[in-house]
């Protein structure tokens, strides 16, 4: 491993740490611009988790110490899923371990763990959340995979970094498969991270929630490590997004090492430019009801389904 | 797909587009949100019938393009609109199956198509050949949102969406029809909706609605009627 | 004269003889559970180790040949091991340990049928699999697959006092002698007339493209209808609920996996050269098993149900990559061939350890509260601890998550997948690829069945009080949970090493390989080149690291104070236990989505009733579709029949009159 690669990969992980809540706290601001209000500070997720880790954990008196163990868990997975996706550089030696597929599983291990901690409340608000987050779950899982074999197919690997150099190195074209892919990514994205029009992340009804009723019986510690990896998810999406669709300013092999520096503001202007577009989707869709999302996702996967035909058919 | 010309990367997004705009239809409740789709399917024609156009060097596919224009983006929706607005008919019914049940018979459409275009495909000589598969599947899936509705003005706009696929089909196998074919089936086409139109207003009077299935119970009226 | 142990088939014949040894031996003293539990069912744990053992080191060994002077004097049973052979051997032996060890634990009172007449069935089912492996001509083979499903019909109906058990082992044999018939026929067809049935001979034998499909076809049918594939798959969901854990952990986990060794048998060793389009015929009907078992799997409310479908979900999968292989081998395609078959005898050898280890661990929870419904279950983690958590392994690897060994077979499939467009039939690359999106949501619904079961039996509040008096496993059940637990974490992090073993059985099998691997040894790379690369241990230690620092760094910064209190309740006071989700409403989504699958009856409450009711009961439509239709035409056949039976002597005399003056006409 050459120090480059060190040097790549630990950047990645600490921007990724780092970045994600001023990229929740970002998105708020954007979505208060809209509404003509003024926004909390972009820095106030960060201090929502450091008051988060002073408090005392409260505890259910059923929970078992699978809810203690799981935010530690899935805050790890979305770690290392944000080592795996190269949003800045393609040389990571973490790639070599664990692929795009793995990547995905990573995100299903999150998941599954979620769902499990909010069952071990034994509330009906936490095994509700649990049903519904993985109803989501199930249905968007396959269309990510979907999303993932087209790019695949173009780049004939499933390793996300090949990938990304292949799209960025490739002369500049139209790939229509790869426009509908970007569509079915788009409502992938928005489903997983509980964004409107699935899910609301700022509600307080218990009955409409699906991602926070798992959180709901979260605090203190537990529940900091859960909400940074929640922004380290919504992070990691946006960053397999550009990866996938808009690979250029990430560092490929071959380039020198101050292309790594360069590649800091590209990718802190595609996360603004992101984030504002996340707000405006926010803006202008209203939440669905619960039903309606297995056909929102069905609609995504068909998306996918069609990119991957007409890759097929057209060859773009 | 490095050393396509533009114009073929282009083309081959309108074809995309084409069938995006096409399965779109299949999923719509809303009449209106039809006739639009209907509208932007035309434009992509026009844009597609410009580029061909240009890349031939055919003059009369300018008038082509002008015609489509005029047609397919003006003045049939603006018919078909003025249409909605008098019968005040704006949702459409349950379809007959459940939408994502038609969305898997309309990727299954899909498949076949393409998988029957291919050898086809190999015998034209257009550059635009890879697009047949995406022009029968327009038509198919045009088909099939005419199987599956129930509101008269829905199975209009499927009808009106064959003939969209159907033209597509002509100008990226052939580049284009004889002008007097061309401009025979747009007549024919604006003398179909006119007379369609009128028919919708008589059925309208007679049963109250637009729901075709009225249209089966004459039957049975006039059988009860000879029994008397 | 001690038996010749230098051969390792010897050595696998001996172990199965010392099988049906043991299993006699518990005819000596039928009713003595500590004899039977504490002496026999290890001894027979440690013969299915040796069997392991041998079978593994035997993997690359060179071809060997038998001939058994058992049986009709004119018909000597022909014995083979190859490669093949001794992977579906260390499967039996490696998975049957743990379970043995489990059922030592377990029979610790009685059931319907003494515990030595038990013994007896269970090593003797042992053992007819074990043939069934090794045998090389149709006749031994068709004795020992008739004798497993014998043993195994006695061992479902060990509580035959009760009639719904009595049901489904009728269905069991009914449906296993179909599926016997199919396969007797197709070793018919593939005798290609030389009527030799030896292996050899129809090794031999050539058939032209039609015969074989006819035969491909009969073995499919014959197979499937042993395997569980949709639509002869009635008799799992009931024959693994009726018969006790172990059994149904024996049946799930090898005795389904005996089909799959069929299929291969038949298709690459004894036809030889498939052709494509019956690769697409078994995907398909692959992909919808599948489908169809995850699907009714989450709408479950008996656990071992749930399990069972889920089992015919798995067995889809296998099937699928099944099928995909063969279109790469007729499409001349053999690395990729190589890759498909590699998956699919991962994913065998995986489900037998996962399913065997979720079934035992249901065992456990059903000894210690008695329950089989999953809405009178609930929050065993606190009483059953070390249940609990092997169970979780066994959940979370059926599930595919990384780094178990679940996800290890389906990254091999999905990998496979990915270059089905390359195929050169034009219908079928393009279908390929959506093959690959249903596996993959075939997968998805695996980990929305397995959160439902692990989290509705182990998690939240107990729904009943009785729950409270559970009782942990003993150390005999707590060792065979934790050796095939076990067998799940290490198939996750060696996936290198049993690629490079499984190679070899492909190499002998259908004469297809992949490239030699240039990755280090930690490193999974099937296809060099393709940059495509996994590694469960590296992945494992990774997580580990980040979950051990941040532990670490929470610790040092900040605080470890904990305290306890009651739920949220959003202000109703009384919440009970009885309003957490049931295992019916946690696959309500799923039967709302899927609601074609089902025959659903609903009774529903209205406002007026004074003790109002809900209730739901789903059906499988195949059953009324197309068994029910069946069952009654077949009745109706039998009808007419009966008027043949008059009851005077006179007619049956008059029957034998006829018979003999047509003999005599026809003879003479």
């Amino acid at each position: 491993m050459r120090p480059i690669e060190i040097i790549t990969q630990l950047l990645e992980l600490v921007v990724a740490l780092a970045a994600a809540p001023l990229f929740v706290g970002w998105i708020n601001q954007c979505r208060a611009w809209l509404q003509n209000r003024s926004a909390p500070s972009v820095w106030l997720p960060y201090r929502n988790i450091r008051k988060l880790f002073h408090k005392d954990a409260v505890i259910a008196e059923g929970a078992s110490r699978l809810f203690r163990l799981a935010p530690y868990i899935v805050f790890a997975a979305m770690v290392v899923a944000a080592g795996i996706i190269p949003s800045m550089g393609t040389r990571l030696p973490l790639t070599q371990v664990a692929d795009a597929i793995a990547l995905v599983g990573l995100l299903a291990t999150a998941r599954v763990f979620m769902s499990l901690a909010a069952m071990d409340t034994g509330t009906a608000f936490g095994t509700l959340g649990a049903r519904r987050e993985m109803m989501v779950g199930f249905l968007a899982e396959p269309a990510l995979l979907m999303v993932i074999f087209v790019a695949s197919l173009i780049s004939a690997t499933t390793a996300l970094p090949a990938i990304t150099e292949h799209l960025a190195t490739q002369t500049l074209g139209l790939y229509p498969s790869l426009a509908f892919t970007a569509v079915a990514f788009l409502m992938v994205l928005l489903a997983e991270n509980a964004r409107i029009p699935v899910d609301n992340p700022a509600t307080h009804l218990e009955l409409t929630m699906i991602h926070e009723a798992t959180l709901l019986e979260y605090s203190a510690r537990h529940l900091a490590l859960m909400e940074w990896a929640s922004a380290l998810k919504l992070f990691n999406y946006a960053c397999i997004g550009f990866a996938l669709f808009i690979p250029w300013g990430v560092s490929t092999r071959g380039s020198a090492p101050v292309a790594l520096l360069a590649s800091i503001p590209l990718l802190a202007l595609k996360l603004a430019a992101a984030g504002a577009l996340l707000a405006v989707i926010e803006m202008v869709s209203a939440k669905l009801r619960v039903f309606r999302a297995p056909e929102f996702l069905a609609t995504a996967f068909l998306f996918a389904v069609l990119g991957l035909l007409v890759h097929l058919l057209l060859g773009a | 797909m490095a050393g396509v010309p533009l114009d073929i990367q282009l083309l081959n997004l309108c074809a995309a587009l084409l069938l995006l705009l096409s399965f779109a239809m299949l999923s719509q409740r809303r009449i209106v949100n039809l006739v639009n789709l209907l509208a932007l399917q035309g434009t992509v024609l026009f844009i597609a019938t410009l580029l061909i156009a240009w890349r031939t060097r055919q003059p009369h596919l300018y008038l082509s393009a002008v015609l489509t224009l005029a047609l397919k983006v003006m003045l049939l929706p603006y018919l078909l609109h003025r249409l909605i607005r008098r019968l005040e008919v704006y949702w459409d019914a349950e379809p007959l199956l459940n939408i994502s049940g038609t969305m898997l018979i309309g990727v299954l459409i899909v498949v076949f198509s393409f998988g029957l275009a291919q050898p086809i495909s190999a015998l034209a000589s257009t550059a635009t050949r890879n697009a047949i598969g995406i022009a029968v599947a327009v038509v198919l899936l045009s088909f099939l949102t005419m199987i599956t509705r129930r509101k008269a003005m829905s199975q209009v706009v499927g009808f009106l969406s064959m003939e969209n696929g159907l033209f597509f089909g002509a100008m990226s196998a052939t580049y284009g029809m004889p002008m007097v074919v061309e401009f025979g089936v747009a007549l024919d086409v604006l003398v179909a909706v006119l007379v369609l139109g009128i028919f919708f207003f008589q059925i309208r009077e007679q049963f109250d609605s637009l729901d075709l299935h009225h249209l089966e119970s004459l039957r049975e009226d006039a059988s009860s009627r000879r029994s008397e | 004269m001690v038996p010749v142990l230098h051969s390792p088939l010897d050595a696998c014949l001996t172990l199965l003889a010392l099988w049906g040894l043991i299993g006699l031996a518990g005819l000596l003293r039928p009713t003595s559970l500590r004899y039977v539990g504490r002496t026999l069912f290890p001894l027979g744990a440690v013969c299915s180790l040796a069997l392991a053992a041998v079978a593994l080191s035997s993997l690359g060994a060179p071809t060997e040949r038998a001939v058994l002077i058992l049986g009709l004097p004119d018909l000597p049973m022909h014995l083979r091991r190859d490669a093949l052979s001794s992977f579906f051997l260390f499967l039996l032996g490696a998975a049957s340990a743990g379970i043995s060890v489990f059922a030592a634990g377990y029979f610790r009172r009685g059931h319907g049928t003494s515990a030595g007449l038990l013994c007896l069935q269970y090593h003797l089912f042992l053992a007819s699999m074990g043939f069934l492996l090794l045998a090389d001509d149709a006749y031994a083979f068709m004795v020992a697959w008739e004798t497993m499903a014998l043993s195994s019909y006695f061992l479902v109906t060990t509580q035959h006092s009760l009639a719904e058990i009595r049901r489904a082992g009728f269905l069991y044999l009914l449906i296993a002698h179909v599926g016997a018939l199919a396969i007797l026929l197709a070793f018919g067809v593939m005798q290609g007339g030389s009527w030799q049935f030896t292996f050899d001979a129809m090794r031999h034998a050539h058939l032209t493209p039609v015969w074989a499909a006819a035969a491909f076809l009969l073995a499919l049918l014959g197979f499937g209808a042993k395997a569980g594939l949709v639509p002869l798959h009635v008799w799992l969901p009931e024959a693994h609920p009726a018969a006790p854990s172990p059994v149904s952990a024996l049946m799930s986990g090898v005795m389904l996996k005996t089909a799959v060794y069929g299929v291969l048998r038949v298709t690459f060793d004894l036809l030889g050269a498939p052709q494509w389009w019956w690769g697409v015929v078994a995907l398909t009907v692959g992909l919808f098993s599948a489908l169809y078992g995850a699907v009714f799997a989450a709408a479950q409310t008996d656990m071992k149900r749930l399990l069972a479908w889920s089992s015919i979900e798995n067995v889809g999968i296998i099937f699928t990559g099944l099928g995909l292989a063969i279109v790469f081998h007729g499409a001349g395609m053999p690395g990729l061939a190589a890759l498909a078959l590699i998956a699919v005898l991962y994913h065998a050898l995986n489900h037998s350890f996962m399913k065997s280890l979720l079934f035992c661990g249901t065992g456990a929870v059903l000894h210690s509260t008695g329950e089989r419904n999953l809405g009178r279950l609930g929050g065993l983690i606190h009483r059953m601890p070390w249940v609990a958590w092997l169970t979780l392994v066994g959940a979370l690897a059926l599930a595919g998550l990384p780094p178990l060994n679940g996800f290890v077979s389906e990254w091999l499939l999905l990998q496979a997948f990915l270059f089905a467009h390359q195929v050169p039939q034009t219908f079928v690359n393009m279908l390929l690829p959506l093959g690959a999106a249903l596996v993959a949501l075939a997968a998805a619904l695996a980990a929305y069945v397995m959160v439902k079961f692990f989290g509705v039996i182990f998690l939240g509040q107990p729904r009943e009080a009785a729950l409270l008096r559970a009782h942990d496993a003993s150390v005999l059940e707590r060792i065979g949970l934790a050796w095939l637990a076990l067998g799940c974490i290490t198939l996750g992090l060696i996936p290198t090493q049993v690629v490079g073993a499984l190679r070899t059985v492909v190499r002998q099998l259908a004469h297809v390989d992949l490239p030699d691997p240039t990755a280090p040894w930690w490193l999974l790379e099937p296809l060099p080149g393709r940059l495509a690369s996994y590694s469960g241990l590296v992945f494992l230690l990774a997580v580990a690291a980040v979950v051990l620092l941040t532990i670490f760094g929470v610790r040092l910064f900040y605080h470890q104070r904990v305290r306890r209190a009651a739920p949220w309740d959003c202000g109703f006071a009384r919440l009970d236990p009885r309003m957490q989700d049931t295992a019916e409403g946690f696959g309500q989504p799923i039967r709302h989505i899927f609601e074609p699958f089902f025959a659903m009856t609903r009774e529903l409450p209205s406002p007026f009733d004074r003790a109002p009711r809900y209730r739901v009961s789903i059906a499988d439509r195949i059953w009324q579709r197309l068994y029910e239709p069946l069952g009654s035409l077949v009745q109706r056949v039998a009808d007419s029949f009966s008027v043949l039976q008059q009851g005077r002597i006179a007619t049956y005399l008059l029957y034998s009159f006829v018979t003999l003056v047509v003999l005599l006409a026809v003879v003479l």
